[in-house]
C-alpha cells in the first residue's frame, strides 16, 4: 500500500471521510516530509498538510529537541490561547503505518522574507507586523506547559551548548570567543536563566521566514520543533537578530518594525515588563547562534553526510554575525 | 604575455561560464544553486586576491597586542586563551580595533554586500 492510500484511509479513520487527491510531496529530508493534499470532510476538497517523519526513521536520533506529537500538541495549545497557528486535525497512530506526525490545515500565505518586505502587497500591514508579533508572543509565552514534557533550555545550558559545538570544530574565530566572554558575564544570564516556576513556553525558532504572512497580517506561527521551556525575552532577542531582517537592517523587529513597538505591544498582552537589556543579550546570543550554526551546515557538507553547495559557502555567512556581535556589544547603539 | 593561466585566471573563467551560459539555461532549484555557486567562486576569487596580505596584517596586529611573536594560528590561540581567562579587558580599545579590523577583512571577502559591512565601511 502506498502512502496515498495509507493516508486516504488514515484521514478517513480520523475525519470520518476522505477522497484524498492532489498529494505532492513538498519538501523532503533525511528524517522530516511534507506533504500537501486535499481531502473532502465534509465541506468539498480542503486543502491538508501532512507533516511526518516516515515509518523506519529512528525519531530519537532526530537533532530536534521535540516530537512531532508533542509540536502538534503544542500547537492545540497555542490555538486555545490564541496564537494563529494552523490547525491540527490529526496525529498519526501505528495504525495509521505512516510513521509519526499529524496532519493540519494548509494556511495559504508566504513566508520568504525578502517578499514579506519588499512586496506590494505586504506594504500596508508591514508598519503593524511588530505590535502583531508582540501580542502573538504574549499569548505564546502564556501557553500553559504542564505535562507537554518540553525540557528547560535556559541561557546557561545554551551557551554551554554552542560554545561545545564551537570549540569542537577546533577552527577558532576570536570574534565568537569574545562574544561568548562577554555573555558568560552578563548580568541579565541569571535571569534569562529561569527556574521551573518561572520558565514559559518559548517557541524557539520565532523569526520572520517561520511566519506564514498574509496582506492581513500574521496567520499562523510556524516549525515548532525547537520548542523549549525558558525565558520568553528569548523569542522576542531571536527575531531581531541582523539576520532575519533581510538587509532591512534599520527595522530590527525582523525586517519590518521597532523593538519599541514590539515591546509595548508584548506588555499590553498581560506580560509585561519586557527587559530590553535581556533582549539584547538573547539577540546577541542569537547572532553568535546563527554564526556557529552556519559553520554547523558546512560541518555537515564537509564530513560528506549532506554535500551541497549551499551548505559549503554558507559557513562564510559566519562573518556576518562577527560584525553584527560587534556591533551589538561594543557598537555604536 | 604569460602563457599559463593563474587559479585566479581559471576560476573567473568557470565563473563567467555558469554566469553568462549555464545560468540563463537553468530553471528553480538548479538555477538557485548554480547562483550559490557563482557567488562560492566569488569568494574564491576575493580570497586569492586579498587573503594572504589579510593574513599577514592580522598577524602583525595579534604580535602588537599580545606582545608575542609566532605563527598566526597559534597567536589566534593565545587570544582565545586570555578572553577565556579575563588577562584581556573585553572592552579594551586595542582589542576592539583588531577584532573590527579582523571582521572588516573577512567580509571584504565572504560578503562584501552586507548591510552592516557598507556601513561601516562608509563610517571609517
Amino acid at each position: 500500500m502506498d502512502i496515498a492510500e495509507k493516508l486516504d484511509r488514515a484521514v478517513g479513520r480520523h475525519l470520518g471521510q476522505a477522497k484524498l487527491a492532489d498529494l505532492r510531496q513538498l519538501t523532503g529530508g533525511a528524517s522530516q516530509e511534507i506533504w500537501s493534499f486535499t481531502a473532502d470532510i465534509g465541506q468539498g476538497a480542503m486543502p491538508l498538510i501532512l507533516r511526518r517523519s516516515p515509518p523506519g526513521i529512528d525519531v530519537s536520533a532526530r537533532d530536534t529537541a521535540i516530537s512531532l506529537g508533542q509540536e502538534a500538541e503544542i500547537q492545540r495549545r497555542a490555538a486555545n490561547a490564541h496564537v494563529p497557528v494552523a490547525h491540527i486535525r490529526f496525529i498519526l497512530d501505528p495504525t495509521d503505518q505512516l510513521g509519526e506526525g499529524y496532519v493540519m490545515d494548509f494556511v495559504a500565505g508566504e513566508t520568504i522574507a525578502r517578499k514579506i518586505l519588499r512586496d506590494a502587497a505586504f506594504a500596508k500591514i508591514r508598519p503593524e507586523l511588530a505590535q502583531q508579533c508582540g501580542r502573538i508572543l504574549a499569548r505564546l509565552h502564556q501557553v500553559p506547559t504542564a505535562g507537554l514534557g518540553l525540557r528547560p533550555f535556559g541561557a546557561r545550558d545554551q551557551l554551554a551548548r554552542y560554545h561545545a559545538i564551537y570549540k569542537g570544530f577546533g577552527d577558532p574565530r576570536p570574534v565568537f570567543d569574545w562574544a561568548f566572554a562577554w555573555l558568560g558575564r552578563h548580568k541579565s544570564v541569571e535571569r534569562a536563566t529561569p527556574d521551573e516556576a518561572a520558565s514559559v513556553l518559548v517557541h524557539g525558532d520565532f523569526r520572520n521566514g517561520n511566519l506564514m504572512i498574509g496582506p492581513d497580517g500574521v496567520r499562523a506561527v510556524l516549525d515548532w520543533e525547537l520548542a523549549h521551556l525558558g525565558d520568553g525575552h528569548e523569542d522576542m532577542g531571536w527575531i531581531c537578530v541582523n539576520s532575519w531582517r533581510f538587509g532591512e537592517i534599520d527595522h530590527p523587529v525582523g525586517g519590518f518594525g521597532s523593538r519599541e513597538d514590539m515591546f509595548k505591544a508584548y506588555e499590553a498582552g498581560g506580560n509585561g515588563p519586557v527587559d530590553p537589556e535581556r533582549v539584547r543579550f538573547w539577540e546577541t546570543f542569537g547572532t553568535l547562534k546563527w554564526g556557529i550554526m552556519c559553520m554547523t551546515m558546512t560541518a555537515t557538507h564537509l564530513s560528506g553526510a549532506a554535500r551541497s553547495v549551499e551548505r559549503a559557502v554558507i559557513g562564510r555567512r559566519s562573518s556576518e554575525t562577527e560584525i553584527d556581535l560587534l556591533n551589538l556589544i561594543a557598537g555604536p547603539n | 604575455m604569460p602563457h599559463q593561466p593563474t587559479p585566479s585566471d581559471l576560476i573567473d573563467a568557470v565563473r563567467g561560464f555558469l554566469e553568462d551560459r549555464a545560468l540563463p539555461e537553468l530553471s528553480g532549484h538548479s538555477a538557485f544553486h548554480a547562483r550559490v555557486a557563482i557567488n562560492a567562486l566569488s569568494i574564491v576569487l576575493r580570497e586569492l586576491n586579498l587573503g594572504r596580505a589579510n593574513d599577514q596584517a592580522e598577524q602583525d596586529r595579534l604580535a602588537q597586542l599580545l606582545g608575542e611573536q609566532a605563527s598566526l594560528d597559534d597567536l589566534r590561540l593565545l587570544l582565545v586563551s586570555r578572553l577565556e581567562s579575563g588577562a584581556i579587558d573585553l572592552m579594551d580599545p586595542a582589542l576592539l580595533a583588531h577584532l573590527t579590523q579582523t571582521t572588516m577583512a573577512h567580509l571584504a571577502i565572504d560578503n562584501p554586500k552586507y548591510e552592516s559591512y557598507r556601513r561601516a565601511l562608509n563610517t571609517d
